[in-house]
């Protein structure tokens, strides 16, 4: 299908004798991070209610953080390690930010319909 | 006499230059105040004059004048002590230096600029100190002074101006000074409107000065000075020497600075402005439109010899313009009925005969009659003030009449000054016309014979003058008075009027004894003090022009032209001088007479012409490119462009965060994807 794909299926095939730890391909950890950054996007794009959104977002940054992880692995350092520490605490910080606000939002409006929400027109 | 120059001629000619023998310049500080003082006046009248008291506006207006005339008195007087060629010169500033061309602001008093200084100062003071009177009740006292002097000083600054870039600031400066006094009264539209028409027609004369200037300036040899090597004289030399293409050359140049002297010295075609510049005031129409800058054409023609003589084409144009002109506004002039219009077409007239003595080859005869005819002319023009004034301004010659009992010193002046203009002998105006009439009819410049048409048409011209002048002076001071006479009975004189009157009555009765004829006495004072100028002309001294001394000839000329001019005054007189129930009644309704009162429809062909189809064209530029294509659609059309795309882009500001968010992700994988 991909070059790619068929690439780390040799990997696969070829990584018997490796240890069991570094049997997974780097390749397979995108994919898997690509498809939940774009799930994450979908929603955040897509869905109308404020919530859905905000954990769309928590989805994003997951996905993002594994591939920090992956990478981080294939490399033998800790630098991904670091970052992803410090997107959970952002994530925490943001889930808290967020929620205040659509619980305000909640109450001014009785809503937590995006479609609502166009105070930045004009 | 011509001994001196002979040798000098004989030196220039070493140095190849057609011209008259460059001198050497002495420098003279006093000059530089001769031209300062005026426009010091001008400057302190102009700025203080509200705050000043009258007093003190005419003191500083009359006394910057006066001293003006003193200081170039004096120094005209040092002039002669000089050998012949020499000159006073004051180095002022370089103005500008490219390494080809240098011009500097300097100013320089020669033997032609010092009769013009002369002129120009004395008749000035004169008609500065007659205006303390006429525009006493006006409220614009100080204006009118400070306008006075800045026009003295632009006039002084024209003559004495080294070189042709300074005279030409001077030229424009006399003709702003015009504008600026014709529509003094600018409240009066029609004033205002006969300002602007001087200006506008002045300008086409100045922008062929310009030209004219700057294709002089491909020929010089490093300046436009009048008097050093490098300038217009070698120019004549380069292009002489140039062939069939030089020559054309240098009679484009010499016609451009002709068409720059028939703007300023009203001559056909562009004479339009200077009847209706009578809208002025009377000492203005004096000083300004009869004595000094309508003569400067004049002027810059006799300043430029070398150039225009070295053109025969240019010279024969200038003739018969000037003759043409001379009968032209004369015979208008014969059924004027405004007392200033007479004078104004007789000014025209005048100018005409100064041109044509320069088409002739007779600059001394020109100089002369410009010098006479400032004389009389000045007088003639303050003496018609002094009829409006008496009269409440009152100008029509039909409403006066008689008044030769009520201003009797305007009477005898105005009388002698008729007497002048007409050529009756032996006043001013006989010698210098004669001398003009016999040289445009004796003269040869080499490479063609005597001038007839340029004759014949000032003989006739001269007639006309007489006949006109009489009339004007029958009509206002014989006969009956024929107006209001509850204003007959308070006319009255003043003295700050009848004492520059007096003086210039005496000028123009002997002011033309410095240039007798060689027939009745050897020494033309004044052609042996402008021989330095114009000496090396003369066949006699290797130059162009045979000038004929026969006497048999000039005999003729004279009696000719003293007995039309008697005709004139007699017929005039016969007709005239009567009473108002016995005056001619006027051959209104016959197609000459009513030809003659509306100028030869001249005004109405420009209108038509010149004035209605730029009328046209500023309509079509107004209506169609103003309003129309810059307005439309340019400005208009740039403004809607902008709007049509602002509603259009501000439909994407809806205010839906996932819609901005969406147009970003799409963006940012677009552009990933370009970039993988």
């Amino acid at each position: 299908m991909l070059p790619f794909l068929a690439e780390a299926a040799t990997a696969v095939a070829s990584s018997t004798t490796s240890t069991p730890v570094h049997s997974i391909p780097l390749q397979w950890f995108l994919i898997v991070s690509v498809a939940l950054f774009a799930v994450g996007s979908a929603g955040v794009l897509a869905r109308r209610n404020a919530l859905t959104v905000l954990m769309s977002v928590e989805i994003m940054l997951n996905a993002v953080n594994l591939a920090f992880l992956a990478f981080a692995r294939e490399w033998g350092n800790m630098h991904g390690h670091v970052v992803t520490f410090f997107v959970i605490a952002v994530a925490a910080a943001e889930a808290a930010i967020g929620l205040a606000l659509v619980l305000g939002i909640f109450r001014h409006k009785k809503s937590i319909n995006l479609d609502e929400m166009n105070a930045l027109k004009n | 006499m011509f001994l001196a120059s002979e040798t000098a001629h004989a030196a220039a000619h070493v140095k190849g230059l057609l011209g008259p023998t460059i001198g050497e310049g002495h420098s003279a500080d006093l000059l530089a105040w001769v031209v300062l003082l005026p426009l010091i006046g001008a400057f302190i009248n102009g700025v203080f004059g509200k705050k000043l008291a009258r007093s003190t506006v005419t003191t500083i207006g009359v006394g910057s004048v006066l001293l003006a005339f003193c200081f170039a008195a004096y120094e005209v007087i040092r002039l002669a002590g000089l050998p012949d060629g020499d000159y006073l010169v004051v180095n002022g500033w370089t103005w500008f230096d490219t390494h080809e061309l240098n011009i500097s602001f300097s100013l320089m008093l020669d033997h032609l600029s010092s009769v013009m200084v002369l002129v120009v100062t004395g008749v000035g003071t004169l008609i500065h100190v007659f205006s303390t009177a006429y525009m006493r009740e006006d409220e614009g006292y100080h204006k009118f002074f400070s306008y006075l002097n800045l026009f003295m000083f632009s006039m002084l600054l024209l003559i004495l101006g080294k070189n042709l870039v300074v005279l030409f600031v001077g030229w424009e400066g006399v003709g702003l000074c015009s504008y600026l006094l014709i529509g003094f009264w600018y409240k009066d539209m029609e004033k205002a409107i006969a300002g602007q028409k001087a200006f506008i027609a002045n300008r086409v004369g100045d922008l062929a000065f310009l030209i004219a200037t700057f294709i002089l300036l491909f020929y010089t040899h490093g300046s436009v000075d009048f008097v050093s090597e490098g300038g217009v004289q070698s120019a004549v030399t380069h292009l002489q020497g140039a062939g069939s293409g030089g020559d054309m050359t240098l009679l484009v140049i010499c016609v451009l600075f002709f068409v720059a002297a028939c703007g300023k010295s009203a001559q056909i075609p562009l004479y339009v402005w200077l009847p209706d510049a009578m809208a002025g005031p009377t000492p203005v129409s004096a000083l300004i439109h009869a004595a000094t800058m309508v003569t400067a054409g004049v002027y810059m023609m006799a300043r430029m010899n070398p150039l225009f003589v070295a053109s025969p084409t240019a010279m024969t144009i200038v003739a018969v313009v000037g003759g043409t002109t001379a009968l032209f506004a004369a015979t208008i002039a014969l059924v004027q009925n405004d007392i200033k219009k007479v004078l104004a077409y007789s000014t025209v007239s005048q100018i005409g005969f100064m041109v044509l003595a320069v088409g002739v080859g007779n600059f001394t005869g020109a100089i002369f009659h410009l010098m006479t005819h400032a004389f009389f002319k000045a007088c003639l023009f303050l003496g018609s003030g002094s009829v409006i004034h008496a009269l409440h301004h009152e100008q029509d010659i039909r409403q006066m009449g008689g008044l030769r009992k009520k201003l009797p010193i305007t009477n005898i002046t105005f009388f002698v000054s008729c007497l002048a203009i007409s050529g009756i002998p032996f006043f001013a105006g006989f010698f210098s016309k004669d001398e003009i009439l016999f040289n445009a009819l004796t003269n040869e410049i080499s490479g063609g014979g005597p001038n007839f048409y340029a004759g014949i048409t000032g003989f006739i011209a001269a007639a006309c003058t007489a006949f006109y002048m009489f009339r004007l002076y029958y009509l206002t001071f014989g006969g009956t008075y024929r107006g209001d006479p509850h204003v007959y009975d308070h006319a009255h004189e003043e003295t700050a009027m009848t004492f520059p009157l007096a003086f210039l009555g005496v000028l123009a009765a002997v002011g033309g004894f410095v240039g007798i004829p060689h027939l009745i006495h050897d020494a033309h004072l004044l052609e042996a003090w402008l021989s330095p100028n114009f000496g090396w002309l003369a066949a006699t001294n290797g130059g162009p022009i045979h000038y004929s001394h026969d006497m048999v000839a000039e005999l003729i000329v004279i009696g000719a032209s003293v007995a039309i001019g008697i005709a004139g005054m007699l017929i005039a007189r016969s007709m005239y001088n009567r009473s108002a129930d016995r005056l001619p009644v006027a051959p209104v309704d016959a197609g000459w007479h009513r030809v003659l009162t509306n100028k030869y429809y001249v005004d109405e062909f420009y209108d038509l012409i010149f004035v209605r189809p730029l009328r046209g064209i500023a309509q079509f530029s107004y209506k169609v490119i103003d309003v129309g294509i810059i307005d439309g659609i340019f400005v208009r059309g740039s403004a809607m462009v902008v709007g049509l795309v602002g509603a259009g882009l501000r439909k994407l500001q809806n205010g839906d965060v996932q819609a901005y968010v969406t147009v970003v992700v799409v963006g940012l994988a677009t552009a990933l994807l370009f970039a993988a």
